[in-house]
C-alpha cells in the first residue's frame, strides 16, 4: 500500500495547477474548469485519509463536495451565458463594469 | 507493488493532463483534458477502495458536468486568436508561488516522518479486508448521522437549479 503522503502531495501538486489556472488564463470558462480541477484535488484528500483511517466520513464530504461542484457549474455557466448575451466577451479581464 | 503501478500511472495521467488542461489555447482542448484528469482521479478513488465515488465521479463529474461546459463552450464565441494568458508578469507570479507552496508541502509531508507512529510516510492503512463494503457503508452514514447535511444539499441543488434558469431566462424588455 502507498503511504498517504503520496497521495496529499498529488492532490497539492492539482491544487496548484488549477490556482495557476484560476489566477493567469483570460477565458472565464477556464477558469470554472480550474475550479472544477481544485474541488477534485480535494477530494482526493479526503478519500485518502478515509482509506487510512477506515472511516466512511470523508468519502461522505467527498460526494457533498461533488454535489457543490455541480452546483457551481450550473450557476456559473448560468452566468456566463447572461453576460455573454449582455456583453458579447467571455474575457475576464472585460469584465470590469463595477470597477473604475 | 501492483497498488503503487497502479497508483503512479493515474497520478502521471491526472497531473500532465492537467497541465495540459491549464496551457492549451482552445477551450474544447481543456475540456477534453480536464476530462482525462478526472477520469484519472476516478481510478485513484477505486485503487482507495472508494467504489461508489468512483462511479459518482464517472457518472456526475463526467458525464454531466463536462458536457455541461463543453454545450457552452460551444454556445459561446471564445476569440482563441487573441493572447489567452492575462500577464505574463502575473503567470510567473503564479508559478512561482505555486512552486514554493509545494516545496512547503513536501517538507511537511517529509518532517512528518519524525511524528511517532502517524507520520504521513509510515501510517498504517486500516487492513483492507476488514473494509466493510463500501457503497453499504456509504449510505449507512449518509442517511443517519449526516441526514441533514444531505437534506440542505438537495435545497441547495434545487436553488443552483433556479439561480441557473433564472440567469439563462431572456428578458422581454432587453434590446
Amino acid at each position: 500500500m502507498m503511504p498517504i503522503g503520496h497521495y496529499l502531495l498529488l492532490s497539492l501538486l492539482l491544487l496548484l495547477i488549477g490556482a495557476i489556472g484560476v489566477i493567469t488564463r483570460r477565458n472565464v470558462i477556464i477558469v470554472l474548469m480550474s475550479i472544477e480541477l481544485i474541488l477534485n484535488a480535494v477530494n482526493i484528500n479526503l478519500v485518502a485519509f478515509s482509506r487510512y483511517y477506515g472511516d466512511v466520513a470523508g468519502q461522505v464530504f467527498a460526494l457533498f463536495i461533488i454535489a457543490d461542484a455541480a452546483a457551481e457549474a450550473a450557476v456559473g455557466l448560468g452566468i456566463m451565458i447572461a453576460f455573454f448575451r449582455n456583453r458579447e466577451t467571455v474575457l475576464a479581464d472585460e469584465m470590469d463594469l463595477l470597477k473604475w | 507493488m501492483l497498488d503503487s503501478i497502479v497508483f503512479y500511472f493515474f497520478a502521471g495521467v491526472a497531473v500532465l493532463s492537467a497541465l495540459l488542461m491549464v496551457t492549451r489555447r482552445n477551450a474544447i482542448h481543456s475540456a477534453v483534458f480536464l476530462i482525462t484528469t478526472l477520469l484519472s482521479t476516478a481510478g485513484i478513488f477505486l485503487q482507495l477502495h472508494a467504489e461508489f465515488l468512483f462511479i459518482a465521479q464517472i457518472i456526475l463529474y463526467v458525464g454531466g458536468i463536462m458536457v455541461l461546459f463543453i454545450f457552452v463552450i460551444m454556445l459561446v464565441r471564445l476569440d482563441v486568436p487573441l493572447p489567452q494568458i492575462r500577464s505574463p508578469l502575473r503567470q510567473w507570479t503564479a508559478i512561482f508561488v505555486a512552486f514554493v507552496v509545494f516545496g512547503e508541502g513536501v517538507y511537511i509531508v517529509w518532517k512528518s516522518r519524525l511524528v511517532p507512529g502517524h507520520g504521513l510516510l509510515v501510517l498504517n492503512p486500516y487492513p483492507s479486508d476488514k473494509l466493510p463494503p463500501n457503497t453499504e457503508n456509504l449510505a449507512k452514514s449518509l442517511f443517519s448521522f449526516y441526514l441533514l447535511p444531505f437534506e440542505i444539499a438537495s435545497v441547495l441543488l434545487l436553488v443552483a437549479m433556479i439561480g441557473a434558469v433564472v440567469m439563462g431566462k431572456k428578458r422581454a424588455n432587453t434590446p
